[in-house]
């Protein structure tokens, strides 16, 4: 019976699939497909072959910890940037360069959940330089040069329990924030969890960014009560000094929270005024604490990674501090907190509730000047609900979660609850259209979305439930996105697209601003790795004590060496292969057998690093693992080894001179 | 070659789409597609200077010494890996390369050769046998003239028969 149903909705779906728009529209119950009409929504995605998207975005991963990189409107899959996680595919986290990356004051971290990706802005418009994300489950900042596409920097956060609200840049990327999800014992100390009240508190960082080379550095920390804190936006324009963090969890549970944490009407958006700040840890106003983190970069003329350990950070309370912080009382449990274009609205989304409360800046101002507060919470002044809120959207939607906007006066937002995409006027506060998601959209993306000018085209719906939506792939599904065109009055469903892990959020921007600056391959002769080789003439072997370290070189299609004897078992041998070529997308793969650690991906111009501890007498090949021209199959070689203690000499040779 | 493959699949799935739909707009589309491809045709002849950047017959004056040692290096870095002067290796041996070609030739052949295999009929027919591609190294003209002017000292110095 069951089965027979699945073929029948199969069936069903195959029809649909299958039959064009004009069919569509003559049967209403087969447009829950979404798309107004199959052939001018396809003509509208429609990249041709060899021409290229107009857009790009960056999607986070959440759980598989890394950035994919798509086209839109096309939905295609350009490359996955790894940050938080290794990845095999690329030698990330494996080969001896990049393994520093993911080293924390935990020791080496192999995964996180990455969350909010974010562009860096200057003027409040996305500049095309820096892609920020953050890391939730270890605290952790990344920073994506956008030249190479490749994970540069990465800062852990200390004091923080669940990197959730970051990274929410400044709109002359001044900071990155990065406020704790879970608040904590800081510093951590063995206490009893049912001591929360008294004991935990969250911190809120604020991370500096070097203007020229884009270097993390934790500027200071704000000790707050012990809340969960959400997600945060800072302002523009007029509110350029601030940022604004959601809070749920004012209740202050430790257990139960699905229930403990939703008990208030209203929790709070917290405005944080960092000019102040700037001015009170200029004035000495802060506490430096002990602590352990780790800085990890890359550097640009070795292409290796370095873990630098921190001990010190500045940290500000609110009570030593008034003026700094300011709570907004916001209905019910708010996610999203989302700043306008023009910096004048903030905008709640209470997720338990209905509707949408936005809040005026100037309103805020002219509270926080009138002393107009409601009451004081752990030395923290609570504005009057009253005085702050300029409107609420009255959606009929549930749960609403995340907003962004399309810089003609009009707010898109994400109801989880009834899945679906609500779009409202700002001012008067009037919903003006709303579709349907398949399915539970959390949240949603414009290019260009949170900066004051977003390139209001395309909007993206990241859902969180697939279903149905693909052919099935057993009980794990791609998490799936849709593509809506917003240019006209009414949203209109374009496409469907699978998506790498869960996206929590994604950033775009026009192709023209990153484009024209990304690398085709990296010089050899600014090449400074203390292993590296500039031309064959200087592949050789050399052993030290028991370890071996092979210059090794590749060029379309073979290694030098690729004949290594005199290696012995229980050696520790490194290969350090360049990849001469010097040219666009010629790089070349390095694999041994029955080596502990993944394949070596070697772009152009690089040197790349293998360990091998070879455990038994033998001889074993080598091969470049990534295909490069007609002649791919016969980049191999061999290394021979022999007992350990053996006699047998140490030499090397490519060819038969 | 790996990133031809995700464009091809599109090909097909856009082909897909746009055939299985019936009515009028399917000629449209069909125009739109045929203009999106480059449509193969051939060049005007080419000539013994090859094609890329360097147009014409080169003069060459005497032999720059000090020219031909920043050859030499450049040559030892970026091109010994496939080139041997006096063998065959990956590439052809390349004393006397000068009897064979052009200075214009073999300067177009170092800064172009994606388009020297495909178009020019003796790089055409070197590929042929050679097989593996010519790679770019991206010299900067100045850079390949330097090259040319370490063939013309080698060549000098060791003459071949």
């Amino acid at each position: 019976m069951k089965t027979l149903k699945i073929f029948a909705v199969a069936l069903a779906a195959t029809v649909l699939i299958s039959s064009c728009g004009d069919s569509g529209q003559s049967n209403n119950k087969k447009s829950n497909s979404g798309a107004l009409n199959n052939s001018s929504a396809a003509e509208a995605v429609y990249v041709a072959p060899g021409e290229h998207d107009e857009f790009y975005e960056f999607f986070s991963g959440g759980f598989s910890g890394q950035v994919s990189v798509v086209g839109l409107p096309s939905g295609r899959l350009f490359r996955r940037i790894p940050v938080f996680s290794v990845d095999a595919e690329k030698g990330y986290g494996f080969d001896e360069e990049s393994k520093a990356m993911l080293q924390t004051s935990h020791g080496f971290v192999p995964w996180d959940d990455s969350h909010h990706p974010k562009l860096s802005q200057t003027n409040g418009e996305i500049d095309g330089r820096w892609l920020f994300i953050n890391g939730n489950n270890t605290p952790r900042l990344a920073r994506i040069d956008l030249t190479t596409f490749e994970t540069a920097e990465i800062l852990e956060i200390p004091n923080s329990a669940g990197n959730h609200s970051s990274p929410y840049l400044t709109m002359n990327t001044e900071y990155l924030v990065a406020g704790t999800r879970f608040s904590v014992p800081i510093p951590q100390k063995d206490v009893s969890i049912n001591t929360y009240k008294e004991n935990f508190h969250g911190a809120l960082s604020f991370i500096s960014v070097d203007p020229e080379h884009g270097d993390m550095d934790i500027a200071f920390q704000i000790v707050m009560p012990g809340f969960d804190y959400d997600l945060a936006s800072s302002g523009k324009g007029p509110s350029h000094g601030w940022t604004f963090f959601t809070t749920y969890n004012t209740e202050k549970g430790n257990t139960m929270k699905e229930a403990t944490a939703s008990q208030n009407d209203k929790d709070f958006i917290a405005a944080i005024n960092w000019k102040k700040a700037e001015e009170y840890v200029a004035a000495g106003k802060f506490e430096e604490w002990d602590c352990s983190y780790a800085h990890n970069k890359v550097d640009e003329k070795t292409h290796i990674a370095s873990t630098e350990m921190r001990n010190k950070v500045k940290v500000l309370k609110a009570a030593d501090c008034p003026g700094m912080i300011y709570f907004l009382p916001t209905p019910k449990s708010p996610h999203g907190v989302d700043v306008n274009t023009t910096g004048e609205y903030i905008i709640g989304c209470g997720k338990l509730n209905a509707d949408l409360t936005v809040h005026s800046f100037e309103k805020m101002l002219a509270a926080i000047a009138a002393e107009d507060y409601e009451t004081i919470v752990d030395g923290i002044p609570v504005l009057k609900y009253e005085s702050v809120v300029d409107g609420v959207v009255k959606s009929g939607g549930l749960g609403p979660l995340h907003t962004e906007f399309d810089g003609r006066g009009n707010a898109y937002t994400s109801f989880f609850i009834s899945s679906e995409v609500v779009k409202w006027k700002l001012g008067t506060y009037e919903v003006l259209d709303r579709v349907p998601c398949y399915y539970s959209i959390g949240h949603l993306s414009i290019p260009g979305g949170g900066s004051m000018k977003p390139w209001g085209k395309y909007l993206v719906a990241m859902n969180k439930i697939t279903k149905d939506r693909y052919l099935p792939t057993g009980p794990e599904l791609a998490h799936s996105a849709q593509l809506f065109d917003i240019s006209g009055d009414k949203m209109k469903l374009l496409l469907d697209f699978p998506t790498d892990g869960e996206p929590h959020y994604a950033q775009g921007c026009p192709a023209e601003l990153i484009k024209p600056n990304s690398k085709k391959f990296f010089k050899l002769s600014e090449n400074e790795h203390p292993y590296a080789i500039m031309s064959e003439e200087d592949a050789r072997v050399e052993r030290d004590g028991n370890q071996v370290h092979v210059y090794m070189s590749c060029i379309r299609s073979h290694f030098a060496p690729d004949n290594i004897e005199g290696i012995k078992v229980g050696d520790q041998v490194y290969f350090h292969v360049t990849n001469l070529e010097q040219d666009w997308d010629t790089p070349h793969g390095f694999a041994m057998m029955g080596a502990n650690t993944s394949e070596l991906l070697i772009m152009p111009g690089v040197t790349k690093t293998l360990y091998w501890e070879p455990k038994e007498e033998g001889v074993i090949p080598f091969y470049c693992t990534d295909f490069c021209s007609a002649l791919h199959q016969e980049m191999q070689g061999y290394a021979r080894v022999s007992a350990k203690g053996s006699s047998t000499e140490l030499k090397w040779w490519l060819g038969e001179d | 070659m790996k990133l031809r493959i995700p464009a091809f699949i599109i090909v097909l799935l856009s082909a897909f789409v746009l055939f299985s739909c019936g009515g009028e707009t399917d000629e449209a589309t069909d125009d739109q597609i045929e203009e999106s491809f480059e449509v193969y045709t051939p060049k005007a002849e080419i000539g013994p200077e090859g094609i890329g950047p360097i147009k014409e017959a080169m003069i060459l004056g005497p032999i720059d010494n000090a020219l031909a040692i920043q050859g030499d290096t450049i040559f030892t870095n970026l091109c010994t890996s496939c080139h041997k002067m006096e063998k065959r290796h990956v590439g052809p041996a390349l004393n006397g390369v000068l009897e064979r070609h052009s200075p214009a030739w073999i300067m177009n052949m170092i800064l172009n050769p994606e388009q020297m295999v495909k178009e020019d009929p003796v790089a055409k027919e070197l590929f042929a046998e050679y097989l593996s591609p010519m790679a770019n190294q991206n010299l900067t003209e100045d850079e390949a003239r330097a090259v040319l002017e370490y063939f013309r000292k080698f060549a000098e110095e060791n003459p071949t028969k």
